[in-house]
């Protein structure tokens, strides 16, 4: 982790109700790049016969991580929220295990910050889910 | 041939709520975020009442776009389950019991699922419809639209695609 604009970045997503609720929490930050995992737990649980986590969970942590590397980039002033976001399910995850995202800003204009993240679980080579997303630049 | 006589109004209602109800109240995530449907014959509109947990940004404060996305998913796989077994509730050919006792129907599966936030949530409760544009045997798109004060003023719109569950699983 490294200056304000991280800390302040994680501290924000540290006090987000939602994240609090799902048990999120921010590994890495910086340079337009974050990581963050979200435990297993069943009460987020989509199909109650096979105990994968819902695909709204994974969600909130795509955007949630994706979100935060907009605002950790150089370039962006702060604050910023989601003006699309793309997932595609490639597999489910496997119940049990704790799902870890990354999400990189790969470009970022005055305006829209673009931004891709992966998720995976313990099996990292072979992802669960990726997002791509455009995330707005609040002027200062 | 003579018709047979149609079953009594509060038969059909018990059918189609309880088939509903199970469908609904049997998976966990969506007991999570306390979603609910409204149903008026076959067309259902998905409820998702406020509560301080779904937060997402508490300084405007707004509705966390993972919960939107959440909402709207939710919304699109139980309207596509809906519709899809729709003519077997009908037709009485559902086995509500099996449904009550936790044996869900096989979900339709998300391939991928893209919102566009359109307005921020704001923290009150929001409303949710699904239209499905496309149902194969195999794969099914479904739009969807959430709103919360104005109907003509969705604060979000979706589009997903699923693949169907296998009469066999």
């Amino acid at each position: 982790m490294q200056g304000d604009k991280s800390k302040f970045a994680e501290q924000f997503i540290n006090l987000i109700p939602h994240c609090q609720a799902l048990g999120m929490k921010l590994t890495d930050i910086g340079d337009g790049v974050a990581e963050m995992e979200l435990p297993y737990s069943e009460q987020i649980v989509g199909d109650p016969e096979t105990g994968v986590l819902h695909g709204g969970a994974v969600s909130a942590l795509m955007d949630t991580c994706c979100g935060a590397a907009a605002m950790s980039h150089p370039s962006s002033p702060s604050g910023t929220a989601t003006i699309d976001l793309r997932i595609d399910y490639m597999r489910a995850a496997t119940p049990g295990q704790a799902i870890r995202t990354r999400a990189e800003c790969y470009h970022i204009t005055r305006s829209v910050a673009f931004v891709r993240a992966t998720a995976v679980d313990d099996d990292a080579d072979q992802p669960v889910a990726t997002a791509t997303g455009a995330f707005t630049v609040e002027r200062r | 041939m003579p018709r047979s006589r149609p079953d009594p109004v509060q038969v059909v209602k018990q059918r189609r709520d309880t088939a509903l109800s199970a469908l609904v109240h049997g998976v966990p995530y969506i007991q999570f975020l306390g979603i609910e449907f409204d149903r008026r014959g076959d067309e259902l509109t998905a409820v998702l009442p406020y509560d301080d947990k779904l937060i997402g940004n508490p300084m405007l404060p707004a509705i966390h776009g993972g919960v939107t996305a959440g909402f709207l998913e939710t919304t699109a796989v139980i309207g596509l389950a809906w519709a899809s077994l729709w003519d077997d509730i009908e037709a009485g050919r559902f086995d509500v019991e099996e449904l009550t006792r936790g044996h869900l129907p096989r979900l339709p599966k998300t391939i991928d699922f893209t919102v566009d936030y359109l307005r921020s949530g704001l923290p009150r409760d929001a409303y949710a419809r699904a239209r499905v544009t496309r149902s194969g045997r195999r794969y099914a798109s479904v739009q969807v639209e959430a709103w919360q004060d104005q109907r003509d003023q969705p604060f979000a719109q979706a589009m997903g695609h699923f693949v169907m569950p296998t009469p066999d699983e």
